[in-house]
């Protein structure tokens, strides 16, 4: 057996364990074990590649390796756990751009290239560029940079991108058609690269985790393409294995959040949000505010109290606070339950996650099915930073823009309590009707001050 | 290799993804979608294998960056994906009902032991 067929080998050894670890990771107990094996398959990958005989440019290849441990090491161990999303959209823009690079230096190493290998590259080019800016639009998005912050008009856009397509194409074709210049590739990347920035730029930040899913499943193709002209397997199964189920995973993120993803990148959400929040003028629009000594003797007294968070816990960093006074109140006999709306947060699992690291027990958390029916017997639903995924409006106003998304019935609760930073509306730009319900009363404020100052107010009870 | 084959390869490939995924709770959705964040690192391979043959100065820098970015992709794919994951490890089924601050005390399962205390060491942070 010659040293390639050794490597080839390894390589199927490799691809074979990231089928079993992603299999595994679909099942919560197996997971942590799936992601362990996928690792171990990309290290015999790895191994199997340092061991091809044509390898060269050990130092570089050292001094890659070293740089890019030195960042990714740090980076993945001390991102905050709410901070999650953006370092992942992070990790996939640079998987993106790497492929962008190899593509440029294979173009530029050799002249007439076979078409079989020439399209490849070209299409690794593309949407290698367009996954590494836009996911780095994702994540100047998420992390709310302050320019990232504006709002970005989707219609002009929309036209701008359909323009960039065309460029994209036209640069494609030509250089495919044979046109060796070397600026034609370059202008390449710059018009993908542009694109990517543009089609991510007017999406709300509701939307992250749908476009950072369909960026990463564009990394997956863009590896597989190259994996086809680099005559390499391990690129190809695992590249394609991610563009495939990437694009499932990205349907079903969206079908969680009731969006469909042509509605998520060609926008609609922001011109009709306008025209609702106008809508319900016939309603009683006062809000009754109170404080926390008063919610926390409405807790204190209760027999079940059900957590809503949102968005709002995670961004105050509350979710310690909130497990505090959980505790408060089971001391006092309170039993206290969280409801998890599959999208509450910016990625569905987000709740869940904040949630563990406060030590909050796993069984405490229901999922949306299971929680809908206690409500019913809820005394007090505790709202913490949530809003879109408590509107009723989505069950009864046909022409809001959510209507038909699955929600947390909170309104059938006896009492509720908002807490919130302000009135502004939730990311979806709508009004909801339950602030102005007569037994919501709402305490505004910081999530994290708010829960604490009910916690100590609970405790000197 | 020949195209035809490679062809045969992705596309039984994108058939493998597919049924890999198939349904998955939502709560899983981000973890799953890190961790094939994290095999699409696979891209580091092929920035080894080229910066071998390839020449010139700006070549072999654009490689470089090449290499480090993937790398981050690897590495940093798989231990976000590890954290997340750790987040959601089986708890004790039936806690003790009582404060937040008995939890910590909780021991795992021992067969877990070593998956949870990977997840202590990262999440301390």
């Amino acid at each position: 057996m010659s040293r390639l067929d050794a490597v080839n080998l390894l390589y199927i050894v490799g691809f074979a364990l990231f089928i079993v670890g992603l299999r595994m990771v679909r099942g919560p107990r197996t997971a942590v074990n799936g992601n362990l094996i996928a690792a171990v398959g990309m290290g015999i990958a790895l191994v199997a590649t340092l061991i091809d005989p044509r390898i060269g440019d050990w130092v570089l290849i050292v001094i890659g390796v070293a740089i890019g441990t030195a960042i990714g090491i740090p980076a993945a161990r001390n991102v905050k756990m709410t901070a999650m999303p953006q370092m992942v959209a992070l990790f996939n823009g640079v998987g993106g751009g790497a492929v962008a690079l190899i593509s440029l230096v294979e173009f530029r190493e050799s002249l007439d290239l076979p078409l079989e290998s020439l399209i490849p590259i070209v299409f690794a080019a593309i949407i290698g560029s367009i996954s590494f800016w836009g996911s780095n639009i994702a994540f100047s998005k998420l992390q709310e940079l302050k320019w990232a912050k504006r709002r970005f008009p989707a219609r002009p856009l929309t036209l701008i991108n359909i323009g960039l397509a065309a460029v994209v194409l036209v640069l494609a074709v030509t250089i495919v058609a044979g046109a060796d210049a070397e600026i034609l590739f370059w202008l390449l990347l710059l018009a993908a690269g542009v694109l990517g920035i543009t089609a991510v730029l007017p999406i709300g930040g509701a939307d992250m985790p749908v476009v950072i899913s369909t960026l990463n499943a564009f990394t997956g193709l863009s590896a597989a393409a190259a994996g086809i002209a680099l005559d390499n397997t391990a690129l190809i199964v695992a590249g394609m294995l991610v563009g495939a189920s990437g694009s499932l995973l990205t349907k079903q993120m969206a079908e969680a959040m009731n969006r469909s993803i042509g509605n998520v990148f060609f926008g609609g959400f922001g011109a009709t949000a306008g025209a609702i929040a106008t809508a319900d003028d016939g309603v009683d629009r006062t809000v009754r505010s109170t404080s926390a000594a008063d919610v926390a003797i409405q807790l204190s007294y209760a027999r079940l109290v059900v957590v809503v968070p949102g968005y709002g816990m995670a961004v105050a960093q509350a979710q310690r606070a909130v497990a505090d006074l959980a505790g408060e109140l089971e001391k006092r006999g309170v039993e206290v339950l969280y409801a998890i709306h599959p999208v509450a947060g910016r990625m569905p699992g987000h709740m869940n996650v904040l949630l563990a690291e406060a030590d909050v027990p796993y069984d405490k958390l229901k999922e949306m099915d299971d929680i809908n029916g206690e409500f019913a017997r809820t005394d007090v639903a505790l709202i913490i930073g949530a809003n879109d995924v408590t509107n009723p409006a989505a069950r009864t106003v046909a022409d809001s823009p959510i209507y038909g998304m699955p929600i947390l019935d909170v309104d059938k609760a006896s009492s509720v309590v908002v807490l919130k930073r302000s009135m502004a509306s939730g990311f979806a730009g709508i009004d909801n009707p339950l602030f102005y319900d007569e037994k919501t009363s709402m305490l505004f404020g910081d999530a994290k001050a708010s829960v604490a100052d009910i916690a100590s107010e609970v405790h000197a009870l | 290799m020949d195209l035809l084959t490679e062809l045969a390869i992705l596309v039984l490939a994108a058939f493998v993804g597919f049924e890999v995924i198939s349904k998955v709770p939502n709560t899983l959705h981000t973890p799953l979608m890190s961790a094939t964040n994290a095999i699409h690192g696979i891209v580091l391979l092929g920035a080894i294998l080229v910066i071998g043959p390839a020449t010139g100065f700006l070549n072999d820098f654009l490689l470089v960056i090449a290499i480090a970015f993937g790398t981050i992709n690897v590495v940093g794919g798989f231990l976000v994906t590890d954290r997340m994951l750790g987040m959601f490890k089986t708890r004790p089924a039936k806690p003790t009902p009582v404060t937040s601050a008995s939890e910590a005390e909780r021991k795992p399962d021992p067969s877990e032991a070593v998956a949870s205390a990977k997840r202590e060491t990262g999440d301390e942070k």
